[in-house]
């Protein structure tokens, strides 16, 4: 029954000559966080269109478990397959909310995308879907006309976040989803993906340099360096007790409050 | 060819190789509908947006028996229609006409005219811009993969942007079109009313764009649905006014102007069908 969800082994990718990750192995399973954490050019967004199968592999396997319980290789996949896959079992959250959403399409449009891809042809069903989820992230659903380019950046990522779960995906990819946004707003973003991915018990793989979101968030940590996970564990444990020496300086470098 | 054909020119102005690779780009259009084809298109003695995609067209498949008919938005007196017209008579020595059912090859800007077409006719669209998916998405490749792998759910995404802003499908000429139930498809700048004229239609229909180097087709009876929401279903203009000249009740009419005092009168947008109606009448 609690089968994995997601398995990774052996996954590397060059640029050229030069290492974007390397030999990177993992499982995970159904509702589990895990927040892959480094230091910016640690191949952690590299890691993460790896295994959202935006980008090829040089080595190495990405297979996700589907609702009927087959076993996917995603660099396998047809490109056909492989891009319904990512519209409706698996989502983005782009660090920048402009590559994650349509400016030009009004917030109700944005929501309903990946609907009216899978087939949905009823204008009333969309509009009620696109008012549900607008509350569901905390946004104000007069505004389901406006366009995103009139948010803020902290709605703006609510409304990226709204537009990947419309289609209950069970997992989502986060690509450092509460940088550039302030402190309050932050926090706020936080509590709701902590509400939504309880409630939904959506599986999530977490990119951060911030090892207190990761906190706050993750129930596993990785720790990468120089394109290799040089340690992982329960997210407390790494933090706590963190093994290697690298980590040991991610941590200590945190500002105590 | 009658006495006027111009001299020194190649009969219907494009050389034979040019007409030879537009027709099989045609005949690739034909075979995959509603797919656009790339094709060298060719430097015309016309600018860019005057109907070069149409003119190539109507070249590579003009013989010396065909007659030639020749619409700007429905009509046949029009300075892009007269021209278009007259370089044929004089490149390709063609009969031309401006009675729809006498013309064996229409080629048409904003309109499918209002007579019916028949088994063995051509129509052929000049297209300014030929890709439905462009105005969502601005990279070439990109639209080529949705097209390829059937992903069409942002030509709705546009439909919602109309009935959320304006509360109905305000789209009302270029309305994107699904053919045979595969390839989604613009049906170059004619208003949605004659949409439902390209659906089954026993006429051949060619889409040219000159500067977009495109073109695709609709063989005879052919599927075409224009595309719309369950809850929003598809509907053509309607008019509250007949036509001022020939009293039509079911042409597309244009609103023209009369005076600088608000008068205006409601005619046939096709003249050829209008004047038809006059002597019939009389």
């Amino acid at each position: 029954m609690d089968q994995e969800l997601l398995r990774v082994s052996g996954l590397t990718r060059y640029y050229g000559s030069r290492v974007g990750c390397r030999d990177v192995s993992f499982s995970l399973w159904p509702g589990e966080v895990l927040a892959i954490v480094g230091e910016s050019g640690s191949g952690k967004s590299t890691l993460l269109s790896l295994l959202s199968g935006r980008l090829a592999p040089t080595a190495g396997d990405v297979s996700y478990r589907d609702r009927d319980g087959r076993w996917l290789s995603l660099p396998n996949l047809s490109e056909a397959d492989r891009r319904r896959l990512q519209r409706t079992d698996l989502g983005v959250v782009h660090q920048n909310p402009r590559d994650g959403l349509r400016m030009r399409v009004s917030a109700g449009g944005n929501i309903g995308e990946r609907l009216m891809a899978l087939g949905h042809r009823h204008y009333g069903r969309l509009r009620g879907t696109g008012l549900d989820w607008m509350e569901r992230v905390e946004l104000d659903p007069q505004r389901i006309d406006d366009h995103p380019s009139a948010f803020s950046g902290g709605m703006q990522q609510r409304l990226q976040i709204a537009r990947n779960l419309v289609t209950e995906p069970r997992l989502v990819f986060m690509d450092e989803p509460t940088s550039g946004l302030d402190v309050s707003v932050q926090a706020r973003l936080l509590d709701l993906l902590r509400h939504l991915v309880a409630s939904l018990g959506l599986a999530v793989v977490l990119v951060t340099h911030d090892l207190a979101v990761a906190r706050i968030l993750a129930h596993r940590m990785m720790v990468m360096r120089g394109g290799e996970v040089v340690e992982t564990g329960l997210a407390d444990q790494v933090l706590d007790d963190p093994c290697h020496p690298y980590t040991q300086l991610l941590v200590s470098s945190i500002l105590q409050a | 060819m009658t006495a006027e054909t111009m001299q020194g020119y190649n009969y219907a102005y494009l050389d034979e190789q040019t007409k030879a690779m537009i027709r099989r780009a045609i005949l690739k259009a034909v075979a995959i509908p509603g797919h656009q084809v790339p094709f060298g298109s060719r430097e015309m003695p016309l600018p860019y947006g005057w109907g070069t995609g149409g003119i190539q067209i109507t070249a590579s498949i003009i013989g010396p028996l065909d007659v030639l008919k020749v619409i700007d938005q429905g009509s046949d007196d029009t300075t892009n229609a007269v021209s278009i017209r007259s370089f044929f008579a004089r490149t390709a020595g063609v009969k031309t006409t401006t009675a729809t059912e006498e013309a064996t090859v229409i080629q048409t800007r904003h309109r499918i005219p209002e007579a019916p077409l028949t088994d063995g006719q051509i129509i052929v669209y000049q297209v300014p811009i030929p890709e439905p998916l462009r105005f969502m998405e601005p990279s070439e490749s990109e639209t080529r993969t949705m097209h390829a792998l059937e992903e069409y759910g942002v030509m709705h995404v546009k439909l919602y942007e109309d009935i959320a802003e304006h509360g109905r499908i305000a789209k009302s000429y270029d309305y994107p079109v699904r053919v045979q139930s595969r390839y989604v498809m613009a049906p170059s700048p004619i208003p949605k009313f004659d949409n439902p004229k390209m659906h089954d239609s026993p006429a051949l229909q060619l889409f040219g764009a000159g500067r977009e180097k495109r073109i695709y087709a609709i063989p005879p009876h052919t599927r075409v649905e224009s595309l719309d929401f369950e809850d929003h279903p598809f509907e053509i203009q309607k008019w509250d006014e007949a036509c001022a000249i020939c009293g039509a009740r079911d042409s597309f009419l244009d609103e023209i102007l009369t005076d600088d005092r608000g008068g205006r009168m409601f005619v046939c947008s096709d003249s050829d069908h209008c004047a038809r109606r006059v002597r019939e009448d009389c």
